[in-house]
């Protein structure tokens, strides 16, 4: 498999949102709107590029049997320095994701590509995985958080789309309307997937 | 071949009822309470139940062609959501809330689960719900009745419910003047959404309905006893706060929740254990949110709720199979 195809996997076809349905907790929690989304999404990235990165580096090195406490100090480390940035850097972002930072050392979406690829690869491939995958996973929290945001604010990224006229439909940044457009998109992209087949 | 030899498994009698019969049946129990709504709450209500109806009824053709069914709009299932969403919205409501809603109670309601009879949710008020978390301004927007040719406007005000729960909120007790007009709510002179004021129309219906035997008194009779029995604890207990029964019964959407939402053939239990669990399980509910929720009225949350408990009510009130042993068979 060549790097190209590794990267692009986790786009669409392996997309961790909404083909695996991994790290379904942040993609419904915060995606209140496009910007907490790409925030979210990019601090995985981080982290998942930075764990990939150092454990593919110690596989060799990490007992079997306690590999997963390993993964696990690995990955919440740089999930502290994530933490560090944004509460110096991005205050607004920290505040709105609040709780949701910290739980990224339990995404099943980090532990998931430490625990299925890389431990089990080279160097190289398993940063290209982690970029790749974090991408798709940013790209899917943002359209989430955009469609909700649109919907249910009538802005994008926080500029006003439909005029001051719009009445917002609330539900769609309240829970349910993550679960409501999570589900749709995931029958859009079936869709689009069972007719370029 | 003229004589085809037709096989089939069990049984072979059909009662020749079908679904648009029964639909028919009951759009025709609802006429009673559309006229009265027309009644007291003029072209405002009329627009309301047109705009509801037609929306709903366009939206389940809309979705069955673009997904490639038959279109089966004509067995009148989408016409009876359509009137039953409007029953549950106020008379003032905007034209796009109510075409909003009709959209949300077919396509998020009903089509993405599979259409008819797969529904988990009753669709009507899965429409009633979302409108409500997300225009709050516009769904709880009242206006007092003001009869055809009577020359008056509709003008704002609360429902009895709301009144009542404003008045515990601030003062800690009930309004004074809130048990004074029982008779005059029984006959739909308040306040409220569109189908429910009267409880007479609606009773008129359901009686239509009991009569075709299309409804059966489990779910009504367990719902209305237990919310009268349980409001009446609390009534009897401090009397000076909790509203009686009788105002619990004819206020807010109660009658028309208990007899055409919460009997709602798809989405409630089969067995009659499980329609009386359902119905208890709906009276309690209502109670706790009328007197202790946020929100004044509870009736919609309640059914829905319960909705979502349908599938493990069936699941622990199977009827045993008949000639199993003791102890053995279905569960």
């Amino acid at each position: 498999m060549t790097l190209s195809h590794i990267f692009r996997k986790g786009l669409w076809r392996e997309n961790a949102v909404f083909r695996l349905l991994l790290g379904l907790c942040p993609a419904l929690a915060v995606t209140t709107s496009a910007e907490n989304g790409l925030g979210m999404g990019l601090a995985t990235t981080f982290v998942l590029v930075c764990s990939n990165l150092v454990i593919s580096a110690l596989r060799k090195i990490i007992p079997p049997r306690v590999r997963i406490p390993s993964f696990i100090v690995v990955i919440a480390s740089f999930v502290t320095v994530v933490q560090l940035c944004m509460e110096a850097y991005f205050y607004d972002l920290y505040k709105a994701l609040g709780i949701f930072i910290p739980l990224i050392v339990v995404n099943c979406l980090i532990l998931g590509r430490a625990e299925a690829y890389a431990s089990r690869n080279r160097l190289v491939p398993a940063v290209v995985d982690g970029l790749g995958m974090g991408f798709g996973f940013s790209l899917s929290l943002f359209v989430l958080g955009a469609v909700r945001e649109l919907f249910g604010s009538g802005t994008l990224m926080g500029y006003s789309v439909f005029g001051l006229g719009y009445e917002p439909l609330l539900l769609m940044i309240l829970p349910p309307g993550a679960f409501i457009a999570m589900g749709l998109l995931l029958a859009g992209m079936n869709r689009f997937d069972a007719r370029s087949r | 071949m003229s004589q085809q030899l037709y096989l089939s498994s069990s049984p072979h009698i059909h009662s020749g009822e079908t679904t648009s019969d029964v639909m028919r049946a009951v759009l025709f129990s609802l006429l009673p309470a559309c006229v009265v709504a027309v009644y007291f709450f003029g072209p405002p209500a009329l627009a309301v139940l047109l705009i509801a109806t037609l929306g709903c009824m366009a939206a389940e053709v809309i979705c069955q062609c673009l997904m490639g069914q038959p279109v089966s709009s004509a067995d009148g299932s989408a016409a009876v959501t359509g009137v039953l969403l409007a029953f549950n919205l106020p008379p003032t409501s905007p034209w796009w809330l109510t075409l909003l809603g009709a959209v949300i109670a077919i396509v998020i309601g009903k089509q993405v689960y599979g259409g008819l009879g797969s529904n988990p949710f009753n669709p009507a008020l899965v429409a009633r719900v979302v409108l409500l978390i997300s225009f709050p301004v516009h769904m709880t927007t009242w206006s007092l009745p003001a009869p055809l040719g009577s020359g008056l406007d509709l003008v704002t005000t609360a429902t009895p419910l709301g009144v009542w729960k404003n008045a515990v909120m601030l003062t800690g007790h009930a309004p004074p003047e809130m048990q004074a007009g029982t008779l005059s709510f029984f006959l739909g002179d308040m306040p409220g959404c569109v189908g429910e004021v009267s409880a007479l129309a609606l009773l008129l219906g359901a009686a239509y309905l009991f009569y075709r035997r299309i409804l059966t008194w489990h779910i009504p009779v367990a719902y209305l006893g237990t919310v009268v029995l349980l409001s009446g604890i609390f009534w009897l207990v401090n009397p000076e706060k909790y509203p009686d029964p009788v105002f619990h019964l004819v206020t807010g959407g109660l009658i028309l929740g208990a007899f055409f939402m919460a009997t709602d053939m798809v989405t409630t239990p089969v067995s009659m254990t499980g329609m009386l669990v359902f119905g208890v399980g709906c009276g309690v509910l209502t109670v706790m949110i009328r007197l202790f929720g946020g929100y004044p009225e509870g009736v919609s949350f309640a059914i829905l709720l319960m909705n979502a408990a349908t599938p493990l009510i069936d699941r622990y009130t199977r009827p045993k199979a008949f000639g199993m042993p003791r102890g053995e068979g279905w569960r």
